[in-house]
């Protein structure tokens, strides 16, 4: 019986969707590699700045911990990457290459934009 | 002429007549000539004096026929069933309305037929072989048949088993011509006499410019095209006068009542999917929403056609949630738009209302007047409040009428309130969507939002037409340039059949020439493999065309399924690009353009390298000529 319990709450556990909290840190380099290699880039682009597939990522204001929650458990069209697909320490590092790049150029430095604007 | 007199016997003594035209060499027992050379032996056969000829074939007066419903052009991939109405195009009508373009495949003759009638408003003819042809043809066609676009389609066939000289003519014979393509036609005919033929040819052409719009199919039989008119036919054969049909508009008591409606609500919403038939389409559209001040916005997925000015402060202001009433035109799947779609098992999708409980939906479409079994074009069952059959386009000035009468000035300061609110919130938009591009401006690959903002500043100031789709780079034209006429965008191709792009829009161009216009293909790369010969029939027919490749090197929409399938099945991601990628080797598609004689650049993937590159390809399109800009590009 304690067995099952304990099985029970772990399915219990899982199916809440509350992920163990990440590791600290996380390495951006290997992240950019992860990035690439999971197919990130096919909706959200190589710069993170999104599309009618995928909503911007780069400087968007989340910690690690909730980074990891949306991924595991998205809305809209984008799939549910599990742990089966990349662990909470491949995410941190995808969400340290996230951070890393850099915030877009103000419209007012870009001619094209404030000519169309 | 009797039965006997067009027998094999006949058909033997043109045959040997014949022996020097591209018709005999298909036909020519080359294998049994050989063989006889081989042997030092010759024919003891004695050489025949007779000469088979003929002063008028009946292919002469199809082509009358067809002249007098004012093709430009016919689009054809070479064929020996329509060889008979080939020649007497050529010489007869001395290529002349229509003029003869040749084609490297069907599928690119029907796809540019498709991209013509989006500029011209009026069909492009095409000619097909009935079995071979009809067959590479026929994605065409079901995209212009979902796209309700009209093109005009004749098919040869030989019917009579006589008159089919080999294996080749027997294989490429059948019984029913059109009944592969019947599912997504709007009608056909295999006429058994040239007054047949006539009749035909004419009720063919008023059926496809009959709203909804739709390819039609005319078989051209070989035996009446090749063999002389009957002398006894010659006097009496006549060519119908073209009977046009006045669009089918709503019933006036359903406009009344939808008039009501609209004035009455807090929050209407106008709808368009194929709204705009013509340029008075957008007249009307913006006549109707600045009447109401109602937002105007583009249907669920893919943006179909040019129904609204672009930077209009009531273009795309509406939220389908806040809406009161909807009225939706010509919209083709109008459930995609008021519902989301949640897989909930691989069984089937959950559906879940976005409208508010109580808001009204109306919708105007003449597609409710032409059901088919087979494809499911039409979408999913709408439950709206009121669907009135009839023409958009053809319903609007008496809708603005209606509505013009029951507005009161105290619904006038409560219209003029709302269209204050929208335009503040269509230039707060429009910041947001600036601010949006400029996030990875200087990436490598080139984003979608930079290759569309280097297009514009290059265009801006010439009188242009995008004849090509804009979902695949994020609408980032239709959400940045000024689009404000007809001509300047076509939407997509209707049945999403994949390598319409690179031909539809050489159709366009080509309907776009006499006029002057600077067209603009933002040409997928997907897309273009399917046929890329269409490139040479836009150089040999100097089309003016700027083809600017987005080369994400990839089937992305596919790589992006094959993700979620992998990742539904906790399986590797990485792997998606299995069987999706254009890569190892990367293709050239400048030297692609330049083996088709088209002007060729790039592939550029410097984001600063790509306006003097774009200057340097529209400078070539200005002086006639087609021009391809390979770019390296992000996936959206």
């Amino acid at each position: 019986m304690t067995a099952l319990l304990i099985v029970a709450l772990v399915a219990l556990l899982q199916a809440s969707g509350q992920p163990a909290p990440p590791p600290a840190g996380g390495n951006a380099d290997n992240g950019k590699r992860l990035y690439i290699k999971h197919t990130c880039y096919f909706c959200h682009g190589t710069a993170g700045q999104g599309g009618v597939a995928g909503a911007r990522i780069a400087a968007v204001a989340r910690n690690a911990q909730s980074f990891i929650r949306y991924v595991r458990q998205p809305g809209g069209q984008m799939p549910a990457y599990s742990s089966k697909i990349l662990s909470d320490e491949e995410l941190t590092d995808i969400f340290a290459y996230v951070r890393s790049l850099p915030p877009a150029k103000s419209v007012a430095d870009i001619p094209l934009l404030t000519q169309i604007k | 002429m009797g039965r006997s007199d067009r027998g094999s016997v006949g058909r033997r003594r043109f045959l040997k007549n014949a022996a020097a035209g591209a018709a005999a060499i298909v036909a020519a027992p080359s294998t049994s000539a050989t063989a006889q050379q081989v042997q030092g032996q010759e024919s003891t056969a004695p050489a025949r004096t007779d000469v088979y000829s003929t002063d008028k074939p009946g292919a002469d007066f199809m082509v009358d026929v067809l002249k007098s419903l004012g093709f430009e052009y016919v689009a054809a991939n070479p064929g020996s069933t329509f060889r008979g109405i080939h020649e007497s195009f050529i010489n007869y009508g001395n290529n002349k309305s229509p003029e003869l373009l040749t084609c490297c495949h069907e599928e690119s003759s029907v796809a540019m037929a498709h991209g013509y009638a989006k500029i011209e408003g009026r069909p492009m003819m095409v000619m097909a072989h009935g079995t071979v042809g009809l067959q590479h043809a026929s994605m065409a066609i079901y995209n212009a048949y979902a796209d309700r676009v009209p093109v005009y389609v004749l098919l040869g066939n030989i019917a009579d088993v006589a008159y089919r000289r080999s294996d080749v003519e027997w294989t490429h014979a059948v019984q029913d011509a059109a009944a592969m393509v019947r599912d997504y036609t709007k009608w056909d005919d295999a006429p058994v006499t040239l007054g047949h033929f006539s009749e035909s040819a004419v009720r063919a052409y008023k059926v496809a410019m009959t709203p909804p719009h739709g390819p039609v199919v005319v078989v051209a039989d070989a035996v009446m095209q090749e063999e002389s008119i009957p002398p006894a036919d010659r006097g009496r054969l006549r060519i119908p006068r073209l009977s046009t049909t006045t669009p089918p508009a709503a019933d006036a008591a359903a406009v009344n009542e939808v008039a009501r409606l609209l004035v009455a609500a807090e929050n209407p919403l106008i709808m368009t999917g194929r709204a705009a038939r013509t340029p008075n389409g957008i007249a009307l559209l913006v006549e109707l929403a600045q009447l109401l001040q109602a937002p105007v916005n583009d249907g669920p997925q893919f943006t179909l056609r040019m129904n609204f000015p672009s930077r209009h402060p009531l273009k795309n202001a509406g939220v389908v949630a806040n809406a009161d009433f909807i009225l939706a035109l010509e919209v083709p799947d109008l459930f995609q738009a008021t519902h989301a779609m949640t897989p909930i098992n691989r069984f089937g999708m959950e559906s879940r209302l976005t409208i508010k409980p109580g808001t009204k939906v109306v919708t105007i479409s003449a597609s409710d007047l032409l059901t088919r079994n087979n494809y499911q074009d039409g979408g999913r069952y709408n439950e709206a409040d009121l669907a009135i059959p009839g023409d958009a386009e053809a319903t609007l000035p008496s809708l603005i009428e209606a509505c013009r009468k029951l507005i009161t000035p105290d619904r006038r300061r409560a219209i003029d309130a709302r269209g204050v609110k929208l335009a503040e919130t269509s230039q707060r938009t429009r910041e947001l969507t600036l601010e949006q591009a400029s996030w990875g401006w200087d990436a490598s690959p080139i984003s979608t939002a930079r290759l569309s903002a280097e297009i514009w500043n290059q265009v801006k100031n010439d009188d242009w037409s995008l004849v090509s789709d804009t979902s695949f780079i994020s609408n980032w034209p239709l959400k940045m340039w000024d689009f404000t006429k007809h001509y300047q965008f076509i939407g997509w191709s209707g049945g999403y059949g994949i390598g319409y792009g690179a031909p539809a829009a050489v159709g366009a161009a080509l309907a776009n020439r006499k006029h002057g216009r600077l067209s603009i293909n933002i040409q997928c790369d997907g897309d273009m493999n399917y046929a890329p010969a269409v490139l040479w029939t836009a150089a040999h027919h100097r089309i003016p065309l700027l083809t600017i490749m987005h080369n994400n090197r990839a089937y992305h929409q596919e790589r992006m399924y094959i993700t979620d399938m992998a990742a539904r099945a906790n399986r590797d991601v990485s792997r998606a690009g299995i069987g999706n990628d254009l890569a190892d080797p990367f293709i050239d598609y400048a030297t692609l353009a330049k083996a088709y004689g088209v002007h060729g650049q790039g592939p550029i993937d410097n984001p600063n390298d790509l306006g003097p590159a774009l200057k340097k390809a529209i400078e070539v399109v200005k002086r006639g000529e087609p021009a391809l800009v390979d770019v390296l590009t992000q996936p959206r």
